[in-house]
Order: C-alpha cells, then sequence, then structure tokens
C-alpha cells in the first residue's frame, strides 16, 4: 500500500515534470493524460473508487482527446515556437 | 509510514502539481499548453481535497452485502470531487471550444503574436 | 530578459507551492465538520443505498447535482454557440487503417453495455451517472476517431439529453408533490439493501444523469471533432 502511494506520486510528479518540459505539445498532453492515470491510481489506494472511475475516464480519456482533436484542426507546428517563443518582451 | 508522513506527502505532491500547473498556465507562449497547464492544477486540487478526507486503514464507503465497513473515509470529499471532476471537463471543453474559435478569426494561438495584434488594435483606435 | 522573467515566475511559483504546503498541513490532522461521520454513520440508513458517495450526491445534496448538470447543459451549448452548427452527415476527414476500424466497430456494443452496467450499478457499487456517461460518450467516439463512420446523431443526443433533464427534474418535483422537500428521495425502504432494485428513486435519477452527461459530453466531442464541418482552409 505505501509503496504502491509513493509510487503512483512518484510518476504522477515526473508526469507532471514531462509535461511542464517536453517541448512537443503533443508529448506534454501525453504527460498529463499519464499525470490522470496515476491521480486514479492515487485515489483507488485512497479509499475513492467513484472518483477513481471518474477521473480514469474523464481525465485520462475524454479530456486528452478533446486537447488531441483540437491540436489536429489546429495543426500545431513546433517549429513555431523557435520563431516566436522569445520574443515576448515587445 | 505513519500517518502522519503520508499526509505530508499528499500536501507535498498536490502543491507540486498546482505549481507546475501554475507555473504552465503563466508562462506558457501557447495557448493549448496553458490550458494543460489548468488542467494539472486542477487535478492537484482534487487529489488534496480527496486527501484530506482519507483515514488511516479507512475501507471505501460502500456497502459489501448490506454491511458498512467499520471505517469508513469521508464521502463527502469525494462527492464533490466527482462532480468537479465532470464540471473540470466541461470547462474545458468549452475552453477549447473558444480557442478554435479564435484559431478561426485570428489564424494563430500563440500569446505573444495575440497580444501583439491586440495592442495594435489599441493603438489604432487611440489614434482614431 | 526572457531568461529573468521566467527565473522571477520560477521563485514565485516556488514560494507559492511551499506556502500551500505549509497551508495544506493544518487540513489533513483535525476534522473540520462531523458531517461526514455522520453520514457514514445514517446514511445507509436513510437511503437503502450502498454506495455512500451516491447518498451524497443524490440524496442528501440533489439539488447541487441539479446545478452541476446545469454548468455542464450551459458549457457544452455554448460551446456549440461558438463554434456554430454543423449540419453532420459527412464523414471525417482522418481514416484509421482496417484493423483499427474493425477493433473501433466491435468494441461499441461493449462499451456502451460497460456504461449502462456503471450507471445501472451507480447506488451499489463505484460507478454512476457521471462515469457511466463518460464512457458512453466514449463509446460513440471510439468508432468515430477510427473512421468508420458511425456519426453521432445530434438531434437524438439532444433529445436524449432534454428527456434525461426533464426526467430528472420530474422526479424531483414528485417528490415535493408527496410532501417532502424537492429532490428528496422516495420509496428508499422498499426492497432488500444491496439489490438491484432498491435505494427508491436514486437509481432513476443516476439514470437521468448518466443520459444527460453521455449526451452532452459526446455532442461535445462531435463539435470539438469538427464531425460534419468543414475543415477549416487555414490549418
Amino acid at each position: 500500500m505505501t509503496l504502491l502511494v509513493l509510487g503512483a506520486v512518484a510518476v504522477m510528479l515526473i508526469a507532471a515534470l514531462a509535461a511542464l518540459l517536453l517541448p512537443d505539445l503533443l508529448g506534454a498532453l501525453a504527460a498529463a493524460s499519464v499525470v490522470s492515470l496515476a491521480l486514479a491510481v492515487l485515489f483507488a489506494l485512497l479509499g475513492a473508487p467513484d472518483v477513481a472511475l471518474a477521473e480514469a475516464v474523464v481525465g485520462s480519456g475524454l479530456s486528452g482527446v478533446m486537447f488531441a482533436m483540437v491540436l489536429r484542426r489546429v495543426g500545431y507546428q513546433p517549429a513555431d515556437e523557435e520563431e516566436t517563443g522569445h520574443d515576448d518582451a515587445a | 509510514m505513519t500517518p502522519d508522513l503520508l499526509s505530508h506527502l499528499f500536501s507535498i505532491a498536490s502543491a507540486a502539481l498546482v505549481a507546475i500547473g501554475l507555473f504552465m498556465l503563466v508562462r506558457s507562449h501557447y495557448l493549448l499548453r496553458a490550458l494543460l497547464g489548468l488542467t494539472l492544477m486542477e487535478a492537484g486540487v482534487n487529489l488534496f481535497l480527496v486527501s484530506v478526507g482519507y483515514r488511516e486503514g479507512a475501507a471505501p464507503p460502500i456497502a459489501i452485502d448490506g454491511q458498512l465497513p467499520a471505517v469508513m473515509v469521508d464521502p463527502i470529499p469525494q462527492a464533490l470531487i466527482l462532480t468537479a471532476i465532470v464540471i473540470g471537463v466541461g470547462v474545458l471543453g468549452l475552453a477549447l471550444a473558444l480557442a478554435l474559435r479564435l484559431h478561426q478569426s485570428e489564424g494563430t494561438l500563440w500569446l505573444p503574436r495575440l497580444r501583439r495584434r491586440a495592442q495594435s488594435a489599441c493603438s489604432k483606435e487611440d489614434a482614431a | 530578459m526572457t531568461m529573468r522573467r521566467n527565473l522571477a515566475s520560477l521563485i514565485f511559483t516556488v514560494g507559492l507551492g511551499l506556502m500551500l504546503v505549509s497551508l495544506m498541513q493544518g487540513s489533513h490532522t483535525a476534522f473540520p465538520v462531523e458531517v461526514g461521520q455522520n453520514i457514514n454513520a445514517a446514511g445507509f440508513a436513510d437511503h437503502g443505498a450502498a454506495n455512500l458517495v451516491t447518498s451524497v450526491v443524490l440524496g442528501y445534496r440533489g439539488l447541487d447535482t441539479l446545478g452541476e448538470l446545469t454548468i455542464l447543459f450551459v458549457a457544452a451549448t455554448a460551446a456549440g454557440m461558438v463554434l456554430g452548427h454543423c449540419p453532420g452527415g459527412s464523414t471525417p476527414p482522418v481514416r484509421g487503417g482496417f484493423i483499427l476500424a474493425t477493433a473501433a466497430e466491435l468494441l461499441f456494443p461493449f462499451l456502451i453495455l460497460l456504461g449502462a452496467y456503471i450507471i445501472i450499478h451507480g447506488h451499489l457499487s463505484p460507478g454512476g451517472g457521471f462515469q457511466g456517461g463518460a464512457v458512453i460518450a466514449a463509446a460513440y467516439y471510439v468508432p468515430l476517431l477510427a473512421g468508420s463512420g458511425r456519426l453521432f446523431s445530434e438531434d437524438t443526443g439532444s433529445l436524449i439529453e432534454s428527456l434525461a433533464g426533464v426526467g430528472f427534474i420530474a422526479i424531483g418535483l414528485l417528490a415535493l408533490w408527496g410532501g417532502g422537500e424537492f429532490l428528496a428521495p422516495l420509496y428508499s425502504h422498499n426492497g432488500a439493501p444491496g439489490a438491484l432494485l432498491s435505494a427508491g428513486t436514486l437509481p432513476l435519477l443516476y439514470l437521468a444523469v448518466g443520459l444527460k452527461v453521455g449526451s452532452e459530453l459526446a455532442s461535445l466531442l462531435a463539435r470539438l471533432g469538427g464531425i460534419g464541418m468543414e475543415v477549416d482552409d487555414d490549418a
């Protein structure tokens, strides 16, 4: 139990850092889904199976799919980041 | 592991999630990445509230064969978070729809570019 | 310049995180209110639902759940307004391969079955209208993602959604008519606790919630995915 909690928390935090640091938005999106999945495991361990079910379906499933669909329609190009990422001081 | 250490662990984990999400929300140059930060913040808040209802060695608040377990976790934060997750996905859908509309009208979701465009629109209005 | 601003944001964020940790410490030690303990003691006898979370969501604070459904409804409607109405009928632009399409078709009935099971057993086991509704929405979306062409009908979706909303409020009004409060649980003590037909009106309320959440999320997904809309040229 304790080991599982520690493992889930570690996976969650590493995935959150990956979501922050990954330059590719699709990769960051996948990392955010992993955060939700680890969170669902954590909820189940915390005695909240209802919430775990909701988080697993909604957090790591539906919201990731929503993001991915919008990303596909918007046509995100990572190369844009180099172009405009550093001139926000203007 | 003592319950004290466990509660420390959950506070630190949820505060870290909120902080990472806030950092993404504030410092991102791309609108969708900022929204991703918002979902991470939401996850942190959810984890914190559920962990408040947790009691050491407590069972889920569900009766098995008509018998409730002797020690159960607090069901109220769970019910709260259950609705919060679903509201969260509704709000996320609305935000993504607005972002999509913004992309249709402005052609970009890069925040510096959008900001510059808004500023030039403002100065044009001032000049007029 | 950017470097310095990034550093400032980082310091601010770390400080905020530390402050949150110190604030959160207090909440874990003391039980601020006794409500949870009282519900744990009395909830099963009050509503006859084996799952106490269901008892809280629908029995003790059904009005909040109605408000939450309203928020979801407004969000889905606003998203539809912002994105414009899509007439439907055309196939999605990206097609998956044969294996993906076939697997998605095969998965569809099982996902619907799983969602229905989760909704109907919401008062007995973990799950309920919210989770099952989300599973049903996902079931409609998996074949769409694979491009196999099973389209979510917007008209049917909105019909189911309105009927479910009306049903939820009608059950609430029934309780009002019977002399209780709005959305008070009825017939709680008919049926053995833990049986499928127990807990009075709570499973019916959860069924309405599940249908409403499922159709709303499915229509939200269909709108965001641009199913049946022309692909914009600037993408």
